[in-house]
């Protein structure tokens, strides 16, 4: 299978293409170079899909195959830093999901970015992402995961500053940089120290639950926790980080500020999730060896699905219900991982995470897509701009209305079965908690029903020109995903990703199934009566029975203005102006003396230096004389 | 055969030559007169060379030989100065020295 490769080379040949000679490129042409190259990659993504797949289970499980690794920078008999392909079964899922909704963004942008000034830096960008987010999911070892980790992350900042005239967009891209970096540290403290006890970074050695790997780092504490659960835990910092969870969730709303396409690509289907990723591809190391850290793992999580989910309900923003709506989802599939066991019905939280995962990159996808075809329209982010729209837009209608209620989780939809597994999963560790992701459940359901009678039904908004559907490079790609939402929660998930390996088989708990479907439908009916109409009074009745927290929703609970306090008034006025002083004045005043010492001085020699050439010789014969004065009576 | 004149007078003679060049080096205005007590210069060394050699080797030649070498060097020196003193007037119309002090600015 030694072509995977090519999922990597492609992408990166059009990053290279488009980014050095696409100012030539006249038109769109250099949109198409850049989706026919991902399309291509999007072709060998699928046939590596279908022949791992079909490749025999040894001893019931299915291999991990390595068809490259090259050893890149050796420094000790141990210490070796390996780029390489890794293709095990969330490997292989998440490429297949990274190409497919990638392939999807770039045909749609043809229409969307349209005109843009930077077209072809923004297939560039594109290419650049899908390289780097690839890499990322096939890496063999954590180093290699941890530099497509920073790729990603630039190439993030690069598309969500792509509008770099728009002062929000720029810093909205400084915003999200700084924080997943800062992330990022503790990431790379985690691989350290994970490093050091076990002398690898290789995920297979890591993976394979052999406790005499982690021998040297038993018995060691830090400030009376385990090192290693410190070290998982920093690990888990930097998914945290990157999959936006509270409290380092802040700059996923601000993303926004990017163009919608890439919203939809990286801040909703593929990167952000990025962070489960990480967490199931080292869930044996957390589940064996610091279980503390995976509950910890699964009540942030649960913590942040409910505060996303809340927020979600309030925002005005269509683009930041989503963001919102995003973060609560990812909350969900951390916290099936959190909740998961190793083996046999246990399992299901890991395999319900991945579904979860699969499942909502399509249909996320799909309702950035569609809001970004509203926009496209309507010129506006607001809700307020919207309404009426069903008419206008029928397809986009349509395919949202799926993607809604996959989201909401209403059957057939793929939402349904991947959701209906996460619950049984937490349900199983904690009824209360299961309680809890079920009202969350409930909440999704009804702010995502509030967005869409918003959009869609209401009283139409004034507009200048006439509304008028998507073109057809747009409405395609919203079919298909709406195609896959509808469809593919009837895959034999189990049987391709697992826990452990073995063959799972999904059966649906109906107790739980039917509790959360009838909360869900309740939770719709209610959002339809309130927001149908666009005239009822209710929704304003209850901001003010709700008051102050509705002012604390709407405004995030201010974490924003935590953070700003912060980093403001403590870390720069406390540390940051001292430093600054003392490299002004103690370090630059150093530097500066000399240089002013040196100017002083040269200036008093000046005279010397009359430019007459006359008086130079009489000093040199001066100074000669004085020479043989010296030599012959001293 | 001893010499008819002993060394000392030929050495007062290349002394004076030697200072009236150098005297004339620093005083003169002109860049050619600046050039001619060069050449005074020089020409006193070659006086000293061809002296020494005649009264405290008389069976050798290097000294000889080493002031026609700063002959010749100071024939190539004076054609060089001389083309850098045309250019100079090309330039500023004169040749006097004391206007020549671009390189200070």
């Amino acid at each position: 299978m030694e072509y995977s490769i090519l999922i990597l080379i492609l992408p990166l040949l059009g990053f290279l293409t488009l980014g050095l000679a696409g100012t030539r490129l006249k038109g769109k042409t250099a949109g198409y170079v850049g989706t026919a190259l991902l399309a291509l990659a999007a072709l060998t993504a699928y046939c590596t899909a279908a022949q791992y797949f079909n490749l025999p289970r040894i001893d019931g499980i299915r291999p991990s195959l390595r068809p490259f690794n090259w050893e890149w920078m050796r420094f000790t008999e141990h210490l070796h830093i390996d780029l390489g392909i890794l293709l095990d079964p969330i490997s292989v899922m998440m490429l297949v999901v990274i190409t497919t909704v990638s392939l999807m963004v770039h045909i749609y942008s043809l229409g969307y970015m349209e005109g843009e000034r930077g077209f072809q830096r923004y297939y560039a960008f594109l290419g650049l992402f899908t390289f780097s987010m690839s890499g990322l999911v096939v890496a063999t070892n954590i180093f290699q995961m941890y530099i497509f980790w920073e790729l990603v992350g630039v190439s993030s900042y690069l598309l969500i500053g792509f509008y770099y005239t728009k002062p929000e967009a720029v810093a909205a891209s400084k915003k999200a940089f700084i924080v997943t970096r800062f992330a990022d540290l503790f990431f790379l403290i985690g691989i350290l120290l994970v490093s050091y006890f076990t002398r690898t970074f290789d995920f297979g050695l890591l993976c394979s639950g052999d406790s005499a790997l982690f021998a040297s780092a038993m018995g060691k504490t830090f400030m009376g926790a385990a090192v290693l659960s410190w070290a998982t835990a920093l690990i888990f910092i930097g998914a945290a980080g990157k999959s936006a969870m509270f409290p380092l969730h802040i700059w996923l709303p601000d993303a926004m500020e990017g163009p919608t396409p890439v919203s939809a690509l990286i801040h909703a289907a593929t990167m952000v999730v990025a962070g489960v990723f990480l967490v199931a591809r080292l869930f044996p190391v957390y589940y064996f060896f610091t279980p503390e850290v995976l509950h910890g793992i699964a009540y942030i999580a649960a913590f942040t699905a409910l505060y996303a989910a809340i927020v979600a309900c309030v925002q005005t923003d269509i683009k930041r219900v989503l963001a919102f709506s995003t973060i609560s989802q990812i909350g969900f599939m951390l916290v099936a991982l959190g909740v998961s066991g190793m083996n046999g019905h246990e399992g299901t939280g890991y395999m319900a995470a991945m579904f979860h995962l699969f499942t909502h990159a399509m249909f996320k996808a799909l309702l950035f897509l569609g809001a970004g075809a509203i926009i496209h329209t309507v010129h506006s982010n607001e809700m307020s701009r919207m309404g009426g729209l069903r008419k206008a837009m029928p397809l986009t209608h349509i395919t949202f209305l799926a993607a809604c209620l996959a989201l909401a989780g209403i059957p057939p939809f793929s939402g349904f079965f991947s959701k209906d597994e996460i619950l049984s999963a937490v349900f199983a560790f904690s009824p209360w908690m299961g309680a809890g992701m079920t009202f969350i459940a409930a909440l999704t359901a009804f702010y995502m029903f509030r967005l869409y009678y918003n959009i869609f039904w209401g009283k139409p908004a004034e507009h200048e020109h006439p509304l008028h559907e998507a073109p057809a490079s747009m409405t395609s790609p919203l079919l298909f995903l709406a195609l896959i939402s509808l469809v593919a929660g009837f895959l034999p998930f189990g049987k391709f990703v697992s826990s452990n390996g073995l063959e799972y088989i999904i059966h649906l708990d109906v107790r739980i199934a039917v509790g959360s479907v009838v909360i869900a439908i309740a939770a719709i009916f209610a959002a339809r009566s309130l927001y149908r109409n666009g005239t009822s009074a209710v929704p304003d009745k209850m901001a003010g029975f709700f008051g102050v927290f509705h002012k604390a929703a709407k405004n995030r609970f201010y974490i924003d203005e935590i953070y700003q306090f912060i980093t403001h008034k403590i870390i720069f006025r406390c540390i940051s102006r001292p430093l600054a002083w003392f490299d002004r004045h103690i370090i630059d005043g150093f530097l500066n003396g000399l240089a002013c010492i040196t100017g002083k001085g040269s200036l008093a020699f000046r005279w010397m230096q009359t430019g007459n050439l006359q008086s130079y010789a009489l000093l040199m014969i001066g100074g000669c004389l004085l020479l043989l004065f010296w030599v012959l009576f001293l | 055969m001893e010499p008819i004149i002993s060394m000392e007078y030929y050495l007062i003679v290349s002394s004076i030559m030697f200072f009236a060049g150098i005297y004339g080096f620093i005083t003169r205005r002109n860049l050619i007169a600046i050039l001619i007590s060069i050449e005074l210069v020089l020409t006193s060394t070659d006086i000293n060379f061809a002296v020494f050699n005649r009264f405290l080797f008389p069976h050798q030649l290097e000294g000889m030989f080493f002031s026609l070498f700063s002959i010749g060097v100071s024939a190539a020196e004076t054609a060089v100065a001389i083309a850098i003193i045309i250019n100079i007037y090309r330039n500023i119309k004169n040749v006097e020295v004391r206007n020549i002090k671009k390189l200070k600015d």
